[in-house]
């Protein structure tokens, strides 16, 4: 999946294509909401840094798993009421990458 | 006297600091989280008066005030301590403490001001006059393993309380000698999350993420230990996912009882403050994050976390029952009342508002658009033990 250009790839899987409008909310809510436990900057707080040097070594599918169902014991939670799978997957890679600031 | 005055209003004029002879009561602050910015409001107009920049990182960032209320120290996450004169409106020293910060509080005396961190785990305290570094408590739990520290509030006798998330422990810091802290330990329980001091300096508890309870230690006669109140508050049953950590404060305590935020359930737990036993819970609207009385202690008012966030109830503390719902905005952050209560200021960060009720009828008192805006502060924390 990464380093394939993500949006040609998510063309080819209909039901994965998360809409502009869409980014706009998840990059506010990924640099809001997650960013309560893991920083506005996402270099970590209550939770664990969320940059490209912390997860692009880590396998997607385990941290899309972790996004949606949470890591039980710590104090991670399930957003799966919250965000779908193509969500989850969308912010994976692009925490992967570098997550982009919100416009502002 | 005329020239005097004239002098005065040029110096004033010039743009120079000097500002017109006036208390800081009704002042107070409002952390503008995106933007690294704190706008300066007053409590008697209902308006801001000022905005200041260059802070940082203001996300989770909370305040405390000097003991003249003149002076706001602001503690960011990205370890920046900042000193804000309200009157001049400036900043008046800034100093980068910590890597990784989430908080902070003032000594008794009001000449110490201690920052919590979490990376590297401890607290350090600062003169406030100067920001000088004065000491430093690495929350080591065990050789080689650093904590991240939650929960510092101000306990008489210059000292500090706080607790260690991943060392669960309630720590105890006294600062006679600024210089040379001395600390003690006491067992808390799995992962504290934050903690309070009621508001006679009495009792440090300390919430529990980790296991449905609260950690009490009474700072009176500490020789008797810590203990834990509220256990098995959760009956076994499955929690509910904490989608942001509730926070606590010493505003937790009215009408003889403490009203604390549950984890991973949808209720306000009542304990008595006496006694420390559970006398009853409150259902509310979701995950509460802020559990706030007002000053009489007639009102507990309560905002929840994503994805009800929208809401605010409030909780009369005669009968414990909801008396409202409000929806002041888009994700509602944080709250505040004025010193004796008849207004609360609400937060909503996706908004980008500040609205003003009326703790009497409900009704909105005014509002104004801030950016971002997390937490307000006002001056009357200056006068309050456990801030
Ligand atoms: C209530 C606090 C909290 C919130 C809110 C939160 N997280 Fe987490 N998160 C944690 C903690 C704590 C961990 C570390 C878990 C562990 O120790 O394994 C974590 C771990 C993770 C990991 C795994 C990191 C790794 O190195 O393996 C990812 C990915 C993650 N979170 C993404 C998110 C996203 C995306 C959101 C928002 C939709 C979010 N988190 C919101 C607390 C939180």
């Amino acid at each position: 999946m990464r380093g394939l250009g993500l949006l040609p790839a998510l063309l080819m899987l209909p039901a994965l294509v998360v809409h502009a409008d869409d980014q706009t909310a998840l990059i506010r809510m990924v640099r809001q909401d997650c960013g309560s436990c893991h920083g506005m900057t996402l270099k970590g707080g209550l939770g664990t840094p969320l940059t490209p040097q912390a997860l692009s070594e880590k396998p997607v599918e385990s941290l899309i798993a972790t996004i949606l169902y949470g890591r039980p014991g710590t104090a991670m939670p399930g957003w799966k009421s919250m965000l779908s799978a193509s969500d989850a997957q969308w912010i994976v890679s692009h925490l992967q990458e570098g997550f982009p600031e919100e416009r502002r | 006297m005329l020239t005097r005055l004239v002098g005065l209003l040029f110096v004033f004029l010039a743009g120079c600091a000097q500002v017109p002879l006036r208390g800081t009561g009704d002042l107070g602050l409002i952390i503008e989280r995106a933007s690294g910015h704190v706008t300066l409001v007053n409590t008697s107009s209902r308006q801001p008066y000022a905005r200041i920049g260059g802070l940082g990182d203001l996300s989770h960032a909370s305040a405390v005030f000097s003991r003249d209320a003149r002076y706001a120290f602001i503690f960011g996450r990205d370890g920046g301590l900042t000193k804000v004169d309200l009157l001049e409106a400036r900043i008046v020293k800034r100093v980068m403490q910590s890597g990784n910060a989430i908080g902070g509080s003032i000594s008794q005396d009001g000449r110490i001001v201690v920052a919590q961190n979490y990376t590297p785990g401890g607290i350090k305290a600062f003169d406030s006059e100067t920001l000088e570094l004065l000491a430093e408590v690495p929350a080591e739990y065990a050789p080689g393993s650093f904590s991240k520290v939650v929960g510092l509030a101000d306990v008489p006798g210059n000292q500090f309380a706080y607790a260690l998330f991943e060392g669960g422990e309630i720590w105890v810091s006294d600062f006679t000698d600024p210089k040379r802290p001395v600390t003690k330990r006491y067992p808390a329980g799995l992962q504290p999350y934050d903690g309070l001091v009621t508001p006679d300096g009495r009792h440090y508890l300390a919430g529990l993420f980790g296991e449905d309870g609260i950690a009490l230690l009474d700072l009176w006669q500490p020789e008797k230990g810590s203990r834990k109140i509220l256990e098995k508050y959760g009956r076994g049953e499955e929690k509910l996912p904490v989608f942001k950590m509730p926070h606590l404060r010493g505003w937790s305590v009215a009408a003889g009882r403490a009203w604390l935020p549950a984890v991973g359930r949808h209720e306000v737990l009542i304990a008595d403050a006496a006694t420390w036993k559970e006398t009853g819970r409150v259902a509310v609207k979701g995950q509460p994050v802020f559990v706030m009385a007002s000053p009489d202690g007639r009102q507990i008012w309560v905002n929840f976390a994503i994805p009800d966030n929208g809401w605010v109830q409030v909780i009369d503390t005669l009968t414990g029952k909801v008396v409202q719902t409000l929806q002041p905005g888009k994700a509602v952050l944080h709250m505040e009342f004025t010193p004796r209560g008849e207004a609360v200021w609400v937060s909503a960060r996706d908004d980008n508002r500040v609205v003003i009720y009326d703790t009497k009828t409900f009704q909105t008192l005014g509002g104004f658009d801030v950016d971002a805006p997390s937490g307000i502060f006002f001056t009357s924390r200056a006068a309050r033990i456990g801030f």
